[in-house]
């Protein structure tokens, strides 16, 4: 069901990529901060936050007028004196998790970032065993 | 009627299938000679079917046949003759098609090339190789028919997706597939002798050449779709951590891990469980991606749509063929480790590093995997909707493999058997060094803002320096007179400069990748004729536009003209093109190339202040980004040395 579910999704976003990836171009003259460092933020923000119409880019690298939108509202934001921690939350209140392309740090999430590293050291573990039967010299 | 005939030499490629991949098993369980011997003419005649009925296909595609359903959707009598050709695989069946094309190919490769191997043990490969050939057939003639008629024919078809007419898709597919598809006959050999229930000790070098095939088709099939991300999405993107991109890439990853545990294999007569394990798993993870392709599941830039059946189906096949062999693996993989020489290794030595390499490649790959599926396991579970893009993998993957990178320079320089750690240090120790040095330097001159591209300058060097010692080692650089090194070079064996070039190109790569992500610069201004930006040491002026037509498309075209130090270099003329027939747009960036960076323009709409129009201008410069696609090509190019391997050929005689 999950498939059927899915392929609704996909019809509208198939639409919308064929309305918006193609020029995937981000950001518009005189968006940016004239602050570099404030522009900085800004932009590591945009890379971490999905554009909600395209199919898998972030907002930074696209063109898709919501996109632009969310670009203006992080800028606002920035501008107001809150900190990164809190955009990212205020974006996730608004939008859901969804919208951010790094996922949370939590319980849910655990397995996906534990288990990269608990596999290397699975494998440490398995190699240490080949080793063991292995005469010294 | 040509249509037709199409269908029908499919229709017949799968009865030869279904006949490949029953009799000759049951001639190799019963002893029965003829059976056995069938294997190799229907493998050969399977491809010629196939062959016929691709060519029906492409011809179609060339008249512009729009009686064929598949013609109208995809095709357009107005398209540019290439992209009437290279459009038969530019759709969903079309492609399918060439798919099962490349997978009678490679069994017709076996068939007619593996002279050495023993009959039954080649009826079982092909046998299997059949089965494969059964289902991707079924689900092509059942699902999929690329031969379709329309009972009306239009006059015209509707066109191809204008971002797919680009060279590029002549060999990006092909490439792709071939790698895919060639993993199939590391998938054959481990199922077939796990069915034989013994492997001798020649298996691992049988496998290893139609493994090396497969991984440098890949590698560069993975090169050209970045390369052609890259220029065509109109921003200097080169990999964007989208699903399908992971879908070739896991088989990548492991196919890697497969190269290497093949080559301990190979060489110690050890560790075949795995080396088979790790078979049955890449081309799992072949079938997988092609199922993510092409089922729509998962949100990606290249779903081929979307047909849920197809999806079920494709799920089928890979639970049916990928589950059976798993569930062969358990049954009797065990009977056969038996086959495993209990050579001693210790820790440190080239099987050592061998192993480690695979367990790092096996969780990378694992990791991809995980990223690409979790949002839908967690959508299932009902915990809600979530995303994993590029931030999780860059900051997963990144520390996941930079070890691995570490490590990488020792393994071809640790001997078989056992090393010592100082020896083969002291061969690293100036590349150590160099590599330590540029990476400092980098972050002192960044002022410490710029530790990722510090860490990945000192990895680049250290790889590409780390393969000069590998290559300094087989030329015996220290040990002979200045005089004799030219002869030393050119009388190296072809095949020993696999594993210099393939990690040396890793380290090229890296350079690129470094280089565009850390030190790109970038404009964006509305701008009139006349006006003049500045980026990176160019000057660009902005001398106008015009209105250009292609043959399907109508285009508004900037025009640049580009100085550095006052000189000038080049006009640059990027578009933005209109396709009347698809009525879609795309944009053409016009690049300047060098080696030490491009500068890339793409020009956007126009914007209205004050009353006048102004274009939009996009500028960037990516500094050594063409390093990333040279790196890749200098990895195929090690791919394609290590294969002048002899097939069967006793290792003895490398230097160690």
């Amino acid at each position: 069901m999950t498939i059927r579910v899915a392929s609704k999704k996909i019809n509208f976003l198939i639409l919308s990529f064929f309305l918006y990836v193609s020029p995937a171009l981000a950001i518009s003259p005189g968006e940016a901060f004239k602050d570099d460092a404030l522009e900085e933020r800004a932009r590591s923000l945009s890379v971490e936050l999905r554009c909600m119409v395209c199919q898998n880019q972030s907002i930074d690298d696209s063109d898709a007028p919501l996109a632009a939108d969310l670009r203006n509202l992080i800028r606002a934001q920035i501008q107001s004196g809150k900190t990164d921690a809190e955009i990212l939350d205020f974006i996730e209140d608004r939008y859901g998790e969804f919208a951010l392309l790094k996922p949370r740090f939590d319980i849910k999430n655990a397995p996906l970032w534990g288990l990269p590293f608990l596999l290397v050291l699975a494998g440490f573990f398995l190699m240490r065993s080949f080793f063991r039967n292995a005469p010294k010299n | 009627m040509i249509a037709e005939t199409g269908h029908f030499a499919m229709i017949l490629a799968f009865c030869v299938a279904l006949l490949q991949s029953t009799l000759p098993l049951y001639g190799a369980r019963r002893n029965h000679q003829g059976f056995v011997l069938m294997a190799v003419p229907a493998a050969k005649l399977q491809f010629i079917l196939l062959l016929w009925a691709f060519a029906v296909l492409t011809v179609k595609f060339v008249q512009s046949d729009f009686s064929l359903w598949l013609v109208t959707a995809n095709s357009h009598a107005d398209k540019p003759f290439i992209y009437r050709l290279t459009g038969v695989w530019g759709n969903h069946e079309g492609s399918m098609l060439l798919w099962i094309l490349m997978l009678a190919a490679y069994g017709a490769g076996i068939a007619q090339f593996s002279k050495s191997m023993p009959d039954t043990l080649k009826a079982r490969v092909l046998a299997v190789q059949g089965m494969i050939g059964v289902a991707f057939l079924a689900f092509s003639l059942f699902t999929s028919n690329p031969f379709a008629r329309l009972v009306s024919p239009p006059f015209e078809g509707n066109g191809l997706n204008p971002i797919l007419q680009d060279p590029a898709l002549a060999v990006h597919p092909p490439l792709l597939y071939a790698g895919y598809v060639g993993f199939s006959l590391a998938f054959s050999f481990s199922v077939a002798a796990l069915m034989s229930g013994k492997v001798s000790p020649d298996w691992a070098k049988w496998v290893r050449p139609w493994t090396l095939l497969a991984w440098l088709s890949l590698t560069l099939g993975i090169a050209v779709g970045s390369f052609w991300a890259y220029y065509e999405l109109g921003w200097g993107g080169f990999w964007f951590w989208d699903p399908v991109e992971n879908a070739s890439f896991m088989p990548w990853l492991a196919g890697t891990a497969l190269l290497h545990s093949a080559l301990v294999t190979a060489r110690r007569n050890t560790l075949h469980s795995w080396t088979m394990l790790l078979a049955i798993l890449t081309f799992g993870l072949c079938i997988a991606g092609t199922f993510l392709v092409r089922s729509g599941v998962l949100t990606s830039v290249h779903a081929f749509a979307t047909d849920p059946t197809r999806g079920v189906f494709i799920l089928m096949i890979l639970g049916v063929l990928v589950g059976g062999a798993l569930l062969l693996f358990a049954m009797r993989s065990a009977g056969l480790s038996s086959a495993d020489k209990n050579v001693p290794f210790q820790p440190v030595s080239r099987e050592g590093a061998l192993i480690l390499n695979n367990v790092f490649l096996a969780s990378a790959t694992a990791t991809v995997f995980l990223g690409t599926i979790y949002p839908l396991v967690i959508d299932a579970f009902g915990l809600g909707k979530i995303s994993v893009g590029a931030p999780y993998y860059n900051a997963v993957f990144v520390p996941l493999i930079t070890p691995l990178l570490m490590l990488m320079p020792f393994g071809p320089l640790s001997g078989w058997g056992q090393s010592e750690v100082l020896p083969v240090f002291k061969k690293l120790a100036m590349a150590f060094l160099l590599a330590v040095l540029s990476a400092l330097t980098v972050f002192i001159v960044s002022a410490g803002h710029q530790g990722g591209a510090a860490l990945g300058v000192g990895l680049s060097l250290w790889l590409m320096l780390g393969a000069l010692a590998d290559l300094a080692k087989k030329i015996r650089f220290n040990s002979v007179p200045l005089a004799r090194l030219p002869k030393n070079i050119s009388k190296l064996p072809l095949q020993q400069w696999g594993s210099v070039l393939a990690h040396g190109g890793l380290g090229v790569m890296i350079l690129g990748i470094v280089g565009t992500t850390a030190w790109r610069s970038e404009v964006v201004q509305a701008v009139m004729p006349g006006a003049v930006m500045e980026i990176s040491g160019y000057e660009v002026t902005f001398d106008g536009e015009s209105a250009v037509s292609g043959e399907n498309f109508t285009a508004e075209q900037g025009e640049f003209s580009v100085r550095r130090g006052g000189v000038d270099v080049t006009v640059l003329k990027p578009e933005k093109r209109f396709y009347t027939v698809e009525r879609q747009s795309t944009t053409e960036a016009a690049i300047l190339k060098n080696l030490a960076g491009h500068l890339y323009i793409v020009i956007a709409d126009e914007t209205i202040t004050d009353g006048t129009a102004s274009r939009v201008v996009r500028i960037w410069y990516h500094p050594l980004v063409a390093f990333i696609w040279i790196g890749g090509l200098i990895m195929a190019l090690g791919g394609v040395a290590a294969l002048t391997r002899r097939e069967v050929k006793s290792f003895s005689n490398d230097s160690v």
